[in-house]
């Protein structure tokens, strides 16, 4: 596999404009000859087919939900980063390109991030322009509030509800475009397989959810925009219909899958309550602006909360790391959560969770002020736990919630396959091993609004295409392939459930290859997966329905996951340091930090599919820093 | 907190196709825990049906959090459920006692064709986007930000307004089946921001004109859409988007393009 990160030349600030002047350009008249197909429509899709059908080409969107502004980018809430630097107080590109490149834990290509961060600015004006309510100061001016990870204020945000408004006027363009005929919107499909022609992605085999009819559809250039595979673990903050099976059949086809072990557990989710549970709520990371988290000083201390005097609680955040307190990043949170909870200091009634507690910022700003700033979270945490956070502090624990690793692009978002792009979270690019808050949206929309934009039209401008007709022998072979997989899947006469299996699979990922990873619990896992998928094919239960049948949708995803699950163990267990939320029992410090070996491993890994039955083989691109020199990752 | 399993019995609405007709089916169901969000009572029915090699009830969901805007029912004559402005995933089972009987249906609108059991076709409501919900201004092509100060009541009007989720509570809720709601909310977010004063007009005149054209029907004033709102958007916004509508009806071309 040939890795080509096709990084520019020039100085950190120059390397994107040295790029796009020396990109080709494909003349106007000529974009409407260039069919586009966009897998997904969150916010990296939506904001693509915006962009690319405002220059003129002629794009499709093949989204699972019945409209495409149900993607799962509308569930974010916090906000979104840009280096404005309203605030006056210190900001600026360099700081958020600093700020991603160390909360990533130097895992992450330095001319990518960077990119992102000069994007960040005009990412702002655009949504402003589009009609995003932002939320705004008293004299007209945006507002900000503080993420992790950062010690500025920098994160716009519209409530608790950001991402709902960045992914409707992502939507909103993006419905323009239909009106104007450039974009045609598909719902209720999922794609199957991307066809390959002569080396290049030509187009895709999806299959119609409500018909079954499976169809084909042509292309020059395939976008994934597909999210990420954070439901591999089952419980997630994720959606129902989040799956990496987009994702899993590019890395099949010959696409590079990049750092898969790079996962994000957020520290402040809603508790699970018991074994119906289907998924676990975020609870936004804003809320650590105001909230401090706390636990019992003592072990096993079952008083209520209200009864715990100010001497007998432990604030550890604010204990251990004094610079940032209750706005570490996410893993540095999670992993002290976890520690705490380790100590037997948990409460609530499993004694896993820990508090995040809001006494004081009412007892200072008045209550009205934190319903301004946060009423739909607490509105969502008394819906789901019966509990009001105004007068009790809420419980918090640990949860999957992001994936960093994903489909390795190169610095045009191309993947290993020619033609074949990835966009947001599907890809691997610009989070390392740890993703800030507040900087998924960013990136969803720099990779959709303004990256691809750019870059297409370099790819299509520069390739020669042979013609790709629905018709050709590559798009029946492609078509046979899934109708088959679908077949056999439909025939299995089992007795266990998709959704038991992916139950199943979630234990093992969680409790082996969860918050902590070790060599034996890694190897444990990779003895258990290959059983799991083996059973899967001998015994499922599903409902033999052609059309519409949603166990089988759920049955193809956790196909894929326990596939998928298999190579993000390998993963883990071959990068033995500790870097990010990539955490190794076998390289802590004395305190129980993660401890990061750039000596040997600061390179990505990427993987290469090699036939089901051999092991897939590991290339690496090693990581350069020429601007920032890695250091102990610190927020004390 | 009381977590002991009862039991209940689903009266929920089965319909092979759009074509095909429907009737009310019969199951039971026992081990409910009061935790449990309604929809995961459901995947405890449809586990159990598929076990039993019959076919699940098919039911939309996706985020589970209330903001996607997909799952939808009628639980009890009651769109969304009982529990005042939220959605169906919101909703827990702790709302319901052991014995009760409930009653589930789609949203009904003869603008929401009916696809298989409890799942409908909203698309009707993308079309009156793209109809002109939406501000025209290319990527890239924006002023600085901070150039165009917003008044903060405004602002927050124009939130709002903006929260809708899409889901078609209101629609569903409606007599008529108007989508005034959803429609008013979205001329309300975009003319109440500066930004999208320029297509003011026009957005509204081709938004209502596609509204009626979907088969909506019109408001007569019954609140129910209100009601039913997760997101709480209120009728005021119907009030705009009328004035909005004559406003720009009374203005010539010239005005309106203007």
């Amino acid at each position: 596999m040939k890795l080509n990160s096709k990084i520019p030349s020039g100085n950190i600030q120059q390397k994107w404009d040295n790029y796009k002047f020396s990109a080709k350009l494909v003349n106007p008249n000529n974009r409407k000859k260039f069919d586009i197909v966009i897998i997904g429509s969150g916010l990296a899709g939506a904001s693509a087919a915006a962009s690319l059908g405002e220059q003129g080409y002629n794009v499709k969107v093949f989204t699972l939900p019945d409209t495409p502004r149900r993607a799962h980018s509308i569930a974010a809430q916090g906000g979104i980063n840009a280096a404005k630097n309203y605030k006056y107080d210190g900001d600026s590109i360099y700081r958020l390109f600093y700020d991603t490149v160390k909360g990533g834990d130097y895992r992450a290509r330095e001319a990518n991030v960077y990119r992102l961060a000069q994007i960040s600015n005009q990412i702002i004006d655009h949504c402003v322009a589009t009609g995003v309510p932002f939320a705004r100061e008293y004299g007209g001016l945006l507002d900000n509030r503080s993420f992790g990870g950062a010690q500025v204020s920098r994160t716009f945000y519209a409530r608790g509800q950001t991402g709902q408004q960045l992914l409707l006027g992502a939507y909103s363009q993006m419905m323009r475009q239909v009106a104007a005929g450039t974009v045609n919107i598909f719902p209720r499909m999922e794609m199957l397989d991307i066809v390959i022609k002569d080396g290049k992605a030509r187009g895709i085999i999806a299959r119609n959810l409500v018909t079954g009819k499976i169809e084909r559809h042509s292309a020059h250039a395939v976008l994934l925009c597909t999210g990420g595979y954070s439901n591999v673990f089952y419980l997630s903050t994720n959606a129902a219909n989040c799956n990496v099976s987009a994702a899993w059949a590019a890395y099949k086809k010959g696409a590079g899958f990049a750092n898969p072990c790079f996962t994000q557990i957020h520290p402040t989710c809603i508790p699970r309550s018991g074994e119906h549970q289907s998924k676990l709520t975020l609870m936004s990371e804003s809320l650590r602006n105001d909230g401090r988290v706390w636990v019992p000083l003592n072990k096993g201390d079952k008083r209520k909360p209200s009864e715990i005097p100010e001497t007998e609680r432990d604030y550890y955040l604010e204990r251990i790391y004094p610079a940032f307190g209750n706005l570490v990043p996410r893993d540095i949170a999670s992993r002290a959560a976890k520690r705490m909870i380790d100590e037997g200091r948990g409460v609530g009634p499993t004694g896993q969770a820990v508090y995040l507690d809001f006494r004081d910022a009412i007892k200072k700003q008045g209550v009205e002020k934190i319903k301004e700033k946060y009423g739909n979270l607490f509105d969502m945490y008394y819906q789901i736990t019966d509990e009001n956070g105004y007068e009790t502090p809420m419980r918090i624990y640990p949860a999957p919630h992001y994936t960093m690793g994903g489909l390795w692009v190169d610095y045009e978002l191309m993947t290993t396959i020619e033609g074949l792009f990835a966009l947001g979270e599907a890809n691997f690019s610009d989070h390392g091993a740890n993703r800030l808050g507040a900087s998924a949206l960013m990136q969803g929309l720099a990779d959709g609004y303004f990256i691809i934009s750019s870059t297409l039209p370099n790819y299509l401008a520069n390739a020669s295409f042979s013609k790709a007709d629905i018709g050709d022998e590559e798009f029946k072979e492609a078509e046979n392939e899934a109708s088959a997989r679908v077949r056999k899947i439909l025939s299995s006469k089992g007795s266990k459930t998709p959704a038991e299996f992916h139950r199943e699979l979630g234990d093992i990922m969680w409790n082996y290859c969860g918050m902590s990873r070790s060599e034996e619990s890694l190897k444990k896992a990779l003895s258990l997966i290959p059983r799991l998928k083996e059973e899967f094919w001998q015994n499922l239960k599903i409902y033999p329905n052609e059309d519409f049948n949603q166990t089988l949708e759920k049955a193809l995803k956790v196909a894929d996951f326990i596939e998928f699950a298999q190579l993000l163990v390998k993963d883990a267990l071959e990068r033995k340091e500790s870097c990010g939320g990539h955490f190794r029992e076998e390289s802590k410090t004395p305190e129980g930090e993660a401890r990061r070996d750039d000596e040997n491993f600061s390179y990505v890994s990427v993987w290469e599919y090699a036939g089901d039955k051999k092991e897939p083989v590991l290339n690496k691109e090693n990581l350069q820093f020429e601007n920032l020199k890695p250091s102990v990752r610190s927020y004390k | 907190m009381e977590n002991k399993g009862f039991s209940i019995t689903l009266r929920i609405w089965k319909q092979a196709s759009a074509e095909s007709e429907g009737s009310f089916q019969v199951y039971k169901i026992d081990n409910v825990i009061a935790d449990m969000s309604f929809l995961e009572m459901l995947d405890v029915l449809n586990e159990k049906l598929l076990k039993e090699g019959k076919e699940p009830v098919a039911v939309e969901s996706d985020c589970r959090e209330g903001i996607c805007g997909c799952c939808g029912l009628v639980i009890n004559g009651d769109v969304h459920g009982p529990d005042e402005h939220s959605t169906v995933c919101q909703l827990h089972m702790r709302r319901f006692r052991d014995g009760d009987v409930i009653t589930i249906e789609p949203f009904r609108a003869s603008s929401f064709p009916h696809i298989k059991d409890l799942v409908i076709d909203r698309s009707a409501l993308d079309k009156i986007i793209a109809a002109g919900g939406y501000i025209s201004a290319n990527a890239g092509s924006a002023p600085e930000a901070n150039s165009l100060p917003v008044n903060k009541p405004l602002a927050e009007k124009a939130m709002d307004a903006a929260a809708c989720i899409g889901c078609g509570a209101c629609v569903a809720a409606c007599p008529n089946s108007a989508a005034m709601l959803f429609t008013g909310a979205k001329i309300s977010h975009l003319a109440l921001l500066p930004q999208g004063g320029p297509e003011r007009h026009l957005r509204a005149l081709n938004m209502v004109k596609a509204m009626d054209s979907l088969g909506f029907g019109n408001c007569s004033n019954e609140y129910e859409c209100e009601a039913v709102c997760p997101k709480e958007i209120k009728i005021s916004n119907i009030a705009r988007m009328n004035r909005e509508f004559l406003k720009a009806n009374f203005l010539s071309e010239e005005e309106i393009e203007k």
